[in-house]
């Protein structure tokens, strides 16, 4: 799969979220608190698509020195030009929108 | 009063939401799965709607477990291929899939396994007719059953997919 496809819901907050280095809790609760209770991710889609992520090499796992068991992630440069090109797909979106409905 | 009691109950396995949806009238009512067996449910005594139970088909996972534990909810027990879970309800919302494509890549793995499970009974099936035992039709049987059920979770997969065409 291209690196240019639209993102999902999910997968876009979860890679917001990982600009600074956050486990998988955190992402919940980031997620969650940018789009004002809006979004909520269930910890199975999670899982499943932090996996998914790491293997597209658009986030990755970092090491834990420190004995907890929490694993924590991190947005790589890849991954963040993933993030750049959606917000300019989203934006082409939204004027399009409003340029047709006109603002409200 | 009595705190703990057992259901014993067979669930078909396409019925996997309507048995999530049980655990949950049953923890609305007082009582919280408390463990599992074969066919068997273990529950104990809780506040009405203290908890709530869910349910997926996933793999020996322990870094999965771990993850859960994180976000809060508690690891219940597992059968089978099938883990259950609880959380608080105080505790706030709880669900294991949050978007339509990870409900369907669940779908897939059931399916997965149903096909897996069901072709290998019907090749051990086919064997076992051509041999002098003659038991075969205990597999073919297997196999058709489970044929049957991977089209019962195919027939939800699909729904789900027509649904993506529209929404994520």
């Amino acid at each position: 799969m291209p690196d240019s496809l639209a993102l999902t819901e999910s997968t876009y907050y979860i890679l917001l979220s990982l600009t600074q280095p956050q486990h998988g809790y955190g992402i919940m609760q980031q997620t969650e608190a940018m789009s004002k209770g809006r979004v909520r991710l269930a910890a199975g889609t999670l899982y499943g698509a932090l996996n998914s992520l790491c293997e597209k090499g658009w986030i990755i796992q970092l090491p834990c020195d420190d004995g907890s068991r929490r694993k924590e992630y991190r947005l790589t440069e890849r991954g963040k030009n993933v993030l750049r090109n959606e917000v300019s797909r989203l934006r082409e979106l939204v004027d399009n929108g409003e340029t047709i409905l006109g603002r409200e | 009063m009595e705190n703990r009691k057992t259901i014993r109950k067979w669930v078909w396995v396409w019925d996997f939401d309507k048995e999530e949806e049980w655990l949950n009238e049953m923890a609305m009512n007082g009582w919280v799965l408390e463990s599992v067996g074969l066919c068997t449910y273990n529950f104990v005594r809780c506040e009405p709607g203290e908890y709530s139970v869910r349910l997926e088909m996933h793999p020996y996972d322990e870094s999965y477990l771990a993850f859960m534990r994180e976000t809060g909810a508690e690891y219940v027990g597992r059968m089978m291929l099938w883990i259950y879970f609880r959380k608080k309800t105080a505790d706030g919302p709880f669900d294991l899939f949050s978007d339509i494509d990870s409900k369907i890549s669940h779908l897939d793995r059931i399916g997965k396994m149903l096909a897996a499970v069901g072709g290998a009974n019907l090749v051990i099936g086919i064997a076992n007719t051509l041999s002098p035992a003659r038991l075969g039709w205990v597999n073919l049987l297997c196999a058709t059953l489970l044929m049957y059920a991977l089209g019962r979770i195919q027939g939800k997969k699909e729904a789900l997919e027509k649904e993506r065409r529209l929404h994520e």
